[in-house]
């Protein structure tokens, strides 16, 4: 049978943007432009890679976000996966971590899957908290942060590199699986694969779809609220001096006033 | 009075410590609950009472090695339940993130990471996070169940506070979840003898400017000088020259010390995001236009290969 791989990736506001709060304190999604998370390219490279080492694979990139969040999949499905799913719904807007997870674990138990891929973290959140909250929604194993991985005969192994420690790690399929930016360079579209995704199957999916409620979801059913978000102030203009020969000994200087030493 | 669990992250006993900053914040909401787990864990109770643990929970199952994440979610959720706590705070970690993060559902809970503050507030505890690298500050609540909140290391100061830190063990019986994924094996990181780069008080960190593997050696020599921890750039870390593990920025760590000094580093947004809320910034390098001198208090526009040297002796000359 074939291996089936869920790809879970995310539509970000560009991290080289002027990245902002909306009045409602989310996330403003329109006024910078958006991409593909580039955590989650890592995500994709890899579930290729074990999709071109099995006899037979599938895989399915999955999205939960507004309708500009569709250049994310064809982004993917441009790379090389075969198809997509972008669950899409206004009721979804302000939606946390927590409620997310909901949403993509209804839509990978609806899509079939074998193993679930997703990056360390999205650039944006930053929480890295997601894959987590599916394996546990999904009651599967949580195989996560591993900067090596394989799966085969049923099994997905892969080494999780810690501040302490570096370990092996070893699970059954299915499972949840998510990988670092030392997993390996992600590919680049070629012609070819741009133009293969304009032709690949995008589903789309509302809330419904997936028996979920509106007050589930959303910021009614979010279970944090932002209750303020300031601009840091700039920092004031240090001091910058040109090296004359003198530079380390007028830094030691500034270390000493500071008391550092 | 309400108590707090306090997740302790600890190595065989020695208390790292983040969580001793954590045991500052949990005083401000309530009494400090600690919650040590794995080898060892009865060991931290010392320590811990010292800085404000009325009660520690410890286990020393086998589970807790031998299986990812899961064991201690499951424990966790055990001392919630036998504690009925006001708020659960975690030093942040890859793995306390996911701990919480998985104890949080569990319980029907609002998480919030990365807090750089917490304070108690009308509606349960605040939390100050920074985002968007570091280019706003926002202040959070979590509005269901108990707030589950991981801090950032060097968010607090580590204070006295003596408290009774009665030893407790804490029974434990675990999901079937548990054993879901095997800890194959395990190779402890070989001690480079300097701080941890996220608790450090000062990091020395050197860029594309270092220009090799073995250029690193005059940033480690400065960083001994100060007792400092070590880190790279992204850049410095993709050509080989320095480990993953002491990568700073966004796909690295976020660190937050006292002194940080950018050596050889543009500071392009990347590297912003892992270091922008250090107190005091200070910046070496030759391109006077470089993005790093608009954070720094104090730059210096020249050659690192001159100037880190020159404050390396010049530090090591006044120490006498």
């Amino acid at each position: 049978m074939s291996l089936r791989i869920v790809v879970t990736v995310k539509y970000v506001p560009d991290a080289t943007g002027d990245r902002h709060f909306a009045d409602d304190l989310t996330v403003d999604r329109d006024d910078v432009d958006g991409l593909l998370s580039e955590l989650d390219e890592y995500a994709v490279e890899q579930a290729l890679q074990i999709a071109e080492n099995a006899d037979d694979a599938e895989v399915t990139v999955l999205t939960v976000g507004p309708e500009d969040a569709k250049d994310a999949l064809r982004k993917a499905l441009s790379m090389g996966a075969d198809k997509a799913i972008h669950v899409e719904d206004d009721d979804l807007h302000g939606t946390d971590a927590i409620g997310t997870s909901l949403v993509l674990a209804k839509a990978i138990e609806k899509a079939g899957y074998d193993v679930v891929i997703s990056g360390m973290a999205s650039t944006d959140g930053t929480m890295g908290i997601v894959p987590a909250l599916v394996a546990e929604r999904l009651g599967v194993p949580q195989v996560t942060l591993l900067s090596e991985i394989a799966v085969e005969d049923g099994k997905v192994t892969g080494r999780r590199d810690g501040d302490a420690a570096s370990e092996q790690l070893e699970a059954s399929l299915p499972a949840v699986v998510s990988v670092t930016d030392q997993s390996g360079e992600a590919r680049y579209p070629s012609f070819k694969g741009i133009m293969a995704a304009k032709k690949k199957p995008v589903e789309s999916w509302d809330l419904s779809d997936l028996d979920i409620e509106a007050e589930e979801v959303g910021l009614e059913g979010a279970f944090t609220k932002v209750e303020a978000a300031t601009a840091r102030p700039a920092r004031t203009a240090g001091t910058i001096v040109k090296d004359e020969g003198e530079g380390g000994k007028q830094l030691a200087e500034f270390l000493a006033g500071q008391k550092f030493i | 009075m309400a108590e707090v669990l306090v997740y302790v992250d600890h190595v065989d006993g020695a208390v790292r410590k983040p969580t001793l900053e954590v045991l500052t914040l949990a005083r401000r909401i309530g009494e400090p609950v600690a919650v040590a787990l794995g080898a060892g864990a009865a060991a931290t109770a010392a320590t811990l009472a010292e800085h404000g643990a009325v009660k520690v929970l410890t286990s020393e199952a086998a589970e807790f090695a031998d299986y990812l994440v899961v064991p201690k979610v499951d424990a966790l959720q055990a001392a919630y339940e036998a504690v009925s706590p006001a708020a659960v705070l975690l030093p942040t970690s890859a793995d306390a993130k996911e701990i919480a993060a998985r104890l949080a559902l569990r319980i029907g809970s609002g998480i919030i990471t990365d807090a750089i503050d917490v304070e108690a507030g009308s509606d349960g505890p605040v939390a100050t996070q920074s985002v968007f690298a570091a280019s706003f500050t926002t202040k959070s609540v979590v509005s269901k169940g108990t707030p589950v909140i991981t801090v950032k290391p060097n968010s607090a100061p580590v204070e006295a506070a003596p408290a009774a830190g009665a030893v407790e063990e804490l029974s434990v019986s675990f999901s079937a979840l548990a054993t879901g994924t095997k800890v194959v094996s395990r190779t402890p990181r070989e001690s480079t003898g300097r701080p941890e780069l996220t608790e450090a008080a000062i990091v020395v960190s050197g860029g594309r400017g270092v220009n090799g593997a073995e250029n690193f050696a005059i940033i480690e020599a400065l960083a001994d000088e100060l007792g400092a921890a070590v880190g790279a750039s992204r850049a410095a870390v993709d050509a080989g020259w320095y480990p993953h593990t002491n990568q700073v920025g966004q796909t690295g760590k976020s660190v937050s010390p006292q002194l940080y000094i950018a050596n050889g580093i543009s500071g392009a947004i990347q590297h912003r995001a892992g270091m922008q809320t250090s107190k005091t910034i200070v910046a070496v390098n030759k391109d006077a236009e470089a993005p790093i001198f608009e954070l720094a208090d104090y730059g210096v526009v020249g050659d690192l290969f001159q100037v880190v040297p020159q404050l390396t002796e010049e530090i090591k000359a006044r120490k006498g």
